[in-house]
């Protein structure tokens, strides 16, 4: 069974893809790292960023955090504030 | 107060919510869009967050920044959109009895608020573009 996940994208993630919100479709059961592998995998140049981080309902989360469909999730390269 | 805007930051109106009778000393940071970066030109800086955690993430800094120094007041804007040279891109004000605690105080935010609160800036150079920090 798969789930539907939609992902915000900010700053150079933004701008490698070319969307701001996606919709995935993720095993149930999967994991922050699922998520990530899925994304490299359509968008490799994602893999050019210095560090990419995931915020799950707007709180940083670990790799092995694990993903609802009612999760709000945010994709975090570097930060640059300030 | 923590707050995310597009408007341009009003210091004189930060300065006054800052002050309070026992205040000896109030500290402001203003951290302003410069014209050069390594002396490539900057034509403008365009700036984006995730404002809702942002926000949080601020005041979990301020938060901590209340259990290190006391602090009577203090005041975090971030400022979003499009820039221009000499415009102000944040303002952290605090308020505390004696100065060293608010310089210290206002020292640890701003640096805190670099590493840690998802905010980007793109600097637009005359001759291209970069989102700062994030390549290698």
């Amino acid at each position: 069974m798969n789930s539907p996940v939609s992902v915000l994208l900010f700053g150079i993630t933004r701008d490698l893809t070319g969307q701001s919100l996606l919709s995935m479709s993720v095993d149930q059961e999967a994991r922050v790292q699922d998520l990530l592998d899925q994304l490299y995998q359509h968008y490799p140049k994602l893999a050019d960023i210095k560090s990419l981080l995931v915020a799950v309902n707007g709180e940083y989360a670990e790799r092995d955090h694990l993903l609802t469909s009612k999760d709000e999730i945010a994709l975090i390269p570097p930060v640059s504030g300030g | 107060m923590i707050a995310i805007t597009t408007e341009p930051i009003d210091v004189a109106s930060a300065l006054q919510n800052l002050q309070t009778e026992q205040a000896g000393a109030i500290d402001l940071f203003l951290g302003v869009v410069r014209d050069n970066t390594k002396k490539r030109p900057v034509d403008r800086l365009e700036y984006e967050a995730y404002d809702r955690m942002a926000i949080s993430e601020m005041q979990k800094i301020a938060d901590e920044a209340h259990r290190q120094w006391p602090i009577l007041r203090y005041t975090i804007i971030h400022r979003t959109g499009t820039l221009r040279t000499g415009e102000l891109a944040v303002l952290i004000g605090i308020a505390s009895a004696h100065r060293a605690d608010a310089f210290e105080a206002c020292r640890y935010i701003i640096d805190t608020i670099k590493q840690t609160v998802p905010i980007w800036k793109k600097e637009i150079f005359t001759d291209g573009e970069v989102w700062v920090n994030a390549h290698p």
